[in-house]
Formats: C-alpha cells, sequence, structure tokens
C-alpha cells in the first residue's frame, strides 16, 4: 500500500544487499522506495510522477547504466534530484576530475563513492530536494 | 609463390666524415631488404647521413634513428663521445664503425649500448648482414618491450577488479553492522537475523573468491608442487556431490553421475578436484530451481572424457563470448543472486592446459549449457630416487 504522504525515491542498484541497506535507512528517514535491480528493470519505472528523487548506481548490466538511466530522467524531468552511486573512480582510474566535470556530461546533481556512507546519502537528498522545492 | 609481407621502413642514419663511405653505404642499403617472417613483416631502409660528430647530434635530436652506423674517428669528436652526448640513448642500435679494430675502443662502445661493429674497409655485402642482425634485434627488442607493457596492463586491470570485487563484499558486511549498531530495526535481535545471514553469506563468498585467487595464482607461477598419481576421478566426482549436496537440495537441482565403477587417471588430485567441483558447482548454481545437472566420465581415445551439462539459466551468444575473461560473471536477473568470485572458469581453462586438453561450451539461453572437456594423462615424473 503506498502512502500518498510519503516522497517515493527510485533506488536502482545491483547489489541485493546494497540495496536492502539503502531501503531499511531511506525507509527509516520516511521514504518510500521504488526500487529496481537492473537498468532494463529501471527504465519503464521512469514515468512522470512515479518518484521525487532517484539514486542510482552507475555499473549494472552495462558499465555506465547509472549515466543513461539519469539522462532518461533528467529529460523527463530536469527538477527531479539524481544521486549517482559509484565505487568506480578510485580503483579503475575513471577519474571525475575538474577537467571533465561531472555535472556538466553525466547530468547527475550528486556523485557519491560506494561504501557510502548513509548520512551523506540522506543529507544529498535532504539538500537537493530542498533546492527543488524552493524553485517549485 | 607466398604473398608478399607487408613492408615496414627502419631509419638508418649514417655518421662517417668520409664522403665516399657514405654514399657506398646509402648506396648499398637502397632497394635492400629483409624479410622477417617471425613478425610478418619484411623491413627495407631509409638512409640519412652525417659528417661530423656535431651533425650527428642534431639529426639524433631531430629524429631518433632505428639503426645508427656510427664511425669512430670523427674530425670534431670521437663516435664514443656522440653516443655519450646523444639524447635517448638506447632507443636506437648502434654500429660502430671503425678502422683499427681495437679491444679498447670495442669495450668502451659496448659500455656505451653499441650493439655490433663493422671494421673498415667492409663490403656492401658485409654491411648488408650487420644491418640484417640489427633489424632483427630492433625488432626482438620492440616486441619484448611490447609484450612487457601489455603483460604489466593485464596485471593493473586484474588488480584493479580484484580491488573492486574484494570491497563489494566489505562494503554489503559494513553497511549491516552499521545498521545494527545504530538498532535500525528496533531492540529485538531477531530482527537483524536477515541481516547476519547475509553477511555470512557475503563474507563466504569473499573467501571463496581468496581461496580460488590462491589457486589460479599457484597454477600462474607454476610453482606449486604438483603431485602427480593415480587418481580415481569417479571417487573424486562422488565426492564433490557429497560438498554440494545441500546446495543441490537447496535448489531443487537433481545431480547424476554417469561414469564406469571407476576411472583412473595420472594427475594431480587438487587440479582433477578443481574442475571437477567448478563444473558441478556451476551446473547447480546456474541451474533452475528443480532443474537437473548431469556429470558423464568416460576415456576416450585414450584421453578422459569429461561432460557436464545442465538444464539451467544458459547463456546468450555474447555472454558466451566473454566467458573465460578474469572475474567475468553475467549480470543478469537470473543471476543476481548467485555468489561467485569470477574466477572459476579462468582456473578451469588453466588446468585443462596443464593436461594439454581443451574445453568446449555449448549454451542455449534459457535452455542450459553444456562443458565437454578432454584431459590427457599427465606425463609420470621421473623419479629420480627411490620413495619410501
Amino acid at each position: 500500500m503506498t502512502d500518498k504522504n510519503k516522497i517515493k525515491i527510485l533506488v536502482v542498484e545491483d547489489d541485493p544487499d546494497m540495496m536492502e541497506q539503502m531501503k531499511i535507512y531511506l525507509e527509516s528517514e520516511d521514504y518510500e522506495v521504488v526500487s529496481a535491480s537492473t537498468q532494463k528493470e529501471a527504465e519503464p519505472l521512469i514515468r512522470p510522477g512515479n518518484f521525487k528523487a532517484a539514486v542510482l548506481d552507475l555499473m549494472m548490466e552495462n558499465p555506465d547504466s547509472g549515466f543513461v538511466l539519469s539522462h532518461k530522467i533528467k529529460k523527463m524531468d530536469p527538477s527531479i534530484p539524481v544521486v549517482i552511486v559509484t565505487s568506480v573512480t578510485k580503483e579503475t582510474g575513471f577519474y571525475f576530475d575538474k577537467a571533465h566535470d561531472p555535472k556538466t556530461w553525466i547530468k547527475a546533481d550528486a556523485i557519491i563513492h560506494k561504501e557510502l556512507r548513509f548520512e551523506q546519502l540522506k543529507s544529498e537528498l535532504k539538500r537537493l530536494m530542498g533546492a527543488g522545492e524552493r524553485h517549485a | 609463390m607466398p604473398d608478399p609481407l607487408p613492408v615496414h621502413q627502419l631509419d638508418v642514419l649514417i655518421v662517417d666524415d668520409e664522403a665516399g663511405m657514405r654514399a657506398g653505404a646509402e648506396r648499398s642499403l637502397e632497394g635492400f631488404s629483409v624479410p622477417l617472417p617471425d613478425f610478418s613483416e619484411t623491413v627495407t631502409f631509409a638512409v640519412r647521413s652525417a659528417s661530423t660528430g656535431d651533425e650527428a647530434l642534431a639529426a639524433l635530436k631531430a629524429k631518433s634513428p632505428d639503426i645508427l652506423l656510427l664511425d669512430y674517428k670523427l674530425p670534431d669528436m670521437t663516435g664514443i663521445d656522440v653516443l655519450a652526448a646523444a639524447p635517448g640513448a638506447g632507443d636506437f642500435l648502434t654500429i660502430m664503425i671503425t678502422a683499427f679494430a681495437s679491444l679498447e675502443v670495442a669495450v668502451t662502445a659496448t659500455k656505451r649500448g653499441a650493439f655490433d661493429f663493422l671494421a673498415k674497409p667492409f663490403t656492401p655485402e658485409e654491411l648488408r648482414a650487420t644491418i640484417s642482425k640489427a633489424a632483427r634485434s630492433v625488432y626482438l627488442q620492440r616486441k619484448a618491450k611490447k609484450l612487457e607493457d601489455e603483460k604489466r596492463q593485464v596485471r593493473f586491470e586484474f588488480i584493479s577488479v580484484l580491488a573492486h570485487e574484494l570491497k563489494s563484499p566489505l562494503a554489503a558486511v559494513e553497511g549491516y553492522m552499521h545498521l545494527m549498531k545504530e538498532r535500525l530495526k528496533g531492540p529485538e535481535l531477531a530482527a537483524y537475523d536477515a541481516m547476519v545471514d547475509r553477511s555470512v553469506t557475503r563474507i563466504g563468498g569473499m573467501r571463496k573468491l581468496v581461496m580460488d585467487l590462491l589457486d589460479l595464482t599457484r597454477l600462474e607461477s607454476g610453482k606449486k608442487r604438483r603431485a602427480i598419481e593415480q587418481v580415481d576421478l569417479v571417487k573424486t566426482a562422488g565426492l564433490i556431490l557429497e560438498n554440494i549436496a545441500a546446495l543441490a537440495e537447496a535448489k531443487k537441482v537433481t545431480v547424476e553421475l554417469k561414469a564406469p565403477a571407476q576411472l583412473l587417471m595420472t594427475a594431480d588430485p587438487g587440479e582433477v578436484d578443481m574442475v571437477l567441483s567448478n563444473l558441478l558447482t556451476n551446473a547447480v548454481k546456474y541451474n533452475r530451481e528443480g532443474g537437473r545437472a548431469v556429470l558423464e566420465l568416460a576415456r576416450q581415445d585414450g584421453a578422459v572424457a569429461i561432460r557436464c551439462s545442465d538444464t539451467g539459466i544458459g547463456m546468450t551468444e555474447q555472454e558466451l563470448a566473454k566467458l573465460f575473461g578474469e572475474f567475468v560473471r553475467m549480470k543478469n536477473e537470473h543471476t543476481r543472486n548467485i555468489d561467485g568470485s569470477g574466477l572459476g572458469l579462468s582456473i578451469l581453462k588453466k588446468v585443462v592446459k596443464l593436461y594439454g586438453g581443451d574445453v568446449k561450451v555449448q549454451s542455449k539461453y534459457g535452455e542450459g549449457t553444456s562443458f565437454e572437456l578432454t584431459l590427457k594423462d599427465a606425463p609420470v615424473p621421473v623419479a629420480t630416487e627411490a620413495v619410501h
């Protein structure tokens, strides 16, 4: 049963444990989680009004799944905050440096490293949602 | 006649103060070609020349040649001085030309990296023979360097992915620990059972990864002492079946062994175990609920034929093409909850190679996969002294 008063967040994550943990945390913060574990599963969920913010894992069935989803979400509604969660930068030399400012080409509002602290995710979401409300 | 090999031109710089020598050398190399079938190329030579040490240094600075033909006695300095002052020494191969083939010059020039000597006066044939040798050496050096670079790159990628594979379970367990610490599910211990179970599973996966990694490292280093003996594959398979019984039961997969009463093979028992347990574990793990896995063992044309087939989730052609890569795990909705190190098949392939065999895989998405292996008996090591 969906609670009309709860803010819905789309979480796309292919690690079942990370997904479970994000759910527990976000639900404890009174968000409602709309979940998908692959890019393919997530795509049909990108519909107007279906969620107010999105938290996306970067590498799923494709190495850029998170970017693709983010792009689609922003195309549908640029005001929806998107947080991309990744552990990519440190290990693979896939750096998001200043010269390639991710915000300009990735079209996400925040990039968080995996082993993410949930406090950080919560505060990013609060910050981004707050910003969205002010613009509204 | 075979197809002509593609032509590659090497840059040769001749440094000599005698104009006749320079012209003669240029003529000797004009139109001269060296076929290098090992490298699938034919080499020709483009010749530049310089008449003094200064000119030589300028020419070296402008463009590093592939081969340097260097006269020892130049008007302004010696050939050794040129080598000492040359930029990027070692990038080119040096042949010293000397009228007095003195031992001292030879020793010093060799220290400076000279590859060969040509004693004046030399015939065009002598020059061509020396240049051919040098060209071959240039190619060998480059090939060695390329291999070294590739090895470094492969190693870097391997370690990057390994780090990632080790971090994922750590992050998962760490996350659950934090949730428990914050008592996010309330004060009741039982509420955390699922988290504890998942943590144990992820740590188990990590342990498996570390064990597989050790197996792989041992196989690759070739340092592991192999204990070659008579192994009964049927007995080995039986033990593995016992080990995976719980896993098979949980997935309701029936596992069947089709084999003679005994099948002896000369092999290292540990290696045979790696092969059979990888095959069987995969056949159960990547199966559907209520599915079947069949392991067939037989002697065939002197070798051992192993066939392991399942009625599992199968693979698409694209997935099949990537299958034997290290840390390759098929990510799709069926495999999400299956733990694996992504190293099992790398190990399998390496072991099979040790036994001069090969692996064939057939798979149909949604229907199942079958692996066919042949293993030849390992040669019995020559006993240097009586055992016991």
